[in-house]
């Protein structure tokens, strides 16, 4: 048997058919989960800046203490109140929200440890594999010593920040630029 | 090295066994110019390659629980069955290093036999059928076996370029063990006449990459008086042979 893994192709425009009306996940921390209770907008603009109407947003990210879900690991009932796991359509100003709560360090190459980040998938009709980037928390001091921020032009790190939003305590907002002026980094992973 | 060095977690080096790439022609890329709608979506600027860390080599977990008995047999999920003709769709899941990849969920959606989608936006004039939704979920067992049951979608028509229709074709998502290993991909039936003008399938630039999305009628999957079966094997990325540091 060949094992040249199988190729990707496109979620197309029916994507909610299948995923997100069967399962969407806007809320990744349920109550009583610990750590800083954040909202996430990301919002999603294409090569001429309109809102793209019709993508989807998978999420993972570690808890307050850094610790990944893991198969086998936690029990049932603490998996349904953090499965670190997220996924949302983009609606038509192509945003969504999810509400989580802030990652922890996780460890890094070597003996380095990572800042706080979230691992974003953007899918969407036009996109022929899945595109991955990172969320990380503006003005984080951490993020200076990250070893992957590191490996990222200085010019376009910014790009990967999450910005706080100024009238609202615990909300963030993320921008994915697909294409063109400011484009986000997007990871070959 | 084995898998337990992983699911234990967090080592204290932060060392991960690392995925393999992909080789050159297997994927599509990103820009098709042929395929519109990855013009304005497409990015421009080269990828940034990540080493692998934890957050990469994990992934999301799911259970059982999350599967409904109706999931895996999309012509029982209403009063009546569906039009068009039955289909099981057979397969088993491996990674690149020819391991069964067990409990692993599959989602699927597709159109009804006549090319509609049971979407607010899919407005080609083919008729909606009130027993087909066209969603299906299910997980693999522990040699990393899946099937559905349901109809065989029809082609239809899309915006692309003059006269443009899709093959016939099923949409697989999965995720594997880690964060790499997601992939969204389509199924396609042997045979069909559209493949060549087919932008979406043609983006992958190797033929026999292209090849293995094709399913394969099987008359083992077959079941007499009742169905046509097709084989589908879907194999994820595996882990290089030994850990990797950096």
């Amino acid at each position: 048997m060949d094992l040249t893994p199988t190729p990707s192709q496109t979620v197309g425009p029916y994507l909610h058919l299948g995923l997100t009306d069967r399962e969407s996940v806007s809320r990744i921390a349920g109550d009583g989960v610990k750590g800083e209770r954040v909202w996430l907008t990301f919002r999603v603009l294409d090569g001429e800046g309109s809102p793209v109407p019709d993508a989807m947003i998978e999420l993972w990210q570690a808890d307050s203490e850094g610790n990944y879900v893991l198969p086998g690991g936690p029990d049932a009932a603490d998996r349904a109140a953090f499965g670190g796991f997220g996924r949302l359509a983009t609606a038509e100003d192509g945003s969504c929200t999810f509400e989580t709560i802030r990652p922890g360090c996780v460890p890094g190459p070597g003996e380095t440890l990572q800042a706080p980040h979230i691992n974003v998938s953007i899918l969407g009709r036009g996109i022929l594999k899945r595109l991955s980037t990172r969320l990380y928390f503006a003005e984080n001091p951490a993020n200076a010593a990250d070893p992957v921020l590191g490996l990222v032009p200085e010019s376009r790190r910014t790009t990967l920040f999450a910005k706080s939003d100024p009238a609202r305590t615990g909300y963030w907002n993320f921008e994915v630029r697909l294409r063109g002026e400011g484009e986000t980094v997007f990871f070959d992973v | 090295m084995s898998d337990s060095l992983i699911h234990k977690g967090k080592h204290p080096t932060g060392a991960v066994v690392a995925y393999r790439r992909h080789e050159a022609g297997t994927q599509p890329g990103y820009l098709y110019p042929a395929y519109r709608a990855t013009r304005l979506r497409a990015p421009s600027q080269p990828l940034i390659l990540l080493p692998h860390t934890l957050s990469e080599t994990t992934g999301p977990v799911f259970e059982h629980s999350d599967i409904r008995s109706s999931d895996q047999d999309l012509t029982i999920q209403h009063a009546g069955e569906p039009l068009g003709e039955r289909i099981i769709v057979r397969g088993r899941i491996v990674d690149g290093n020819g391991r069964a990849v067990s409990n692993s969920l599959i989602e699927i959606w597709q159109a009804n036999a006549a090319g509609r989608y049971a979407h607010v936006r899919d407005n080609h004039p083919a008729p909606l059928d009130p027993n087909f939704t066209g969603t299906g979920r299910t997980l693999t067992d522990e040699d990393g076996f899946y099937s559905f049951v349901t109809i065989k979608p029809g082609a239809y028509p899309w915006r692309n370029h003059d006269n443009a229709w899709r093959p016939a074709h099923i949409h697989f998502s999965l995720f594997g063990p880690a964060f790499v290993t997601r992939l969204i991909t389509q199924m396609y039936f042997p045979g069909d006449p559209l493949f060549a003008y087919d932008p979406i399938l043609q983006s992958i630039p190797d033929e026999r990459a292209r090849q293995r999305l094709i399913s394969k009628f099987d008359l083992e999957t077959t079941e007499p008086e009742w169905a046509l079966g097709y084989r589908f094997d879907i194999v994820l990325r595996g882990r290089e042979a030994t850990p990797f540091e950096s």
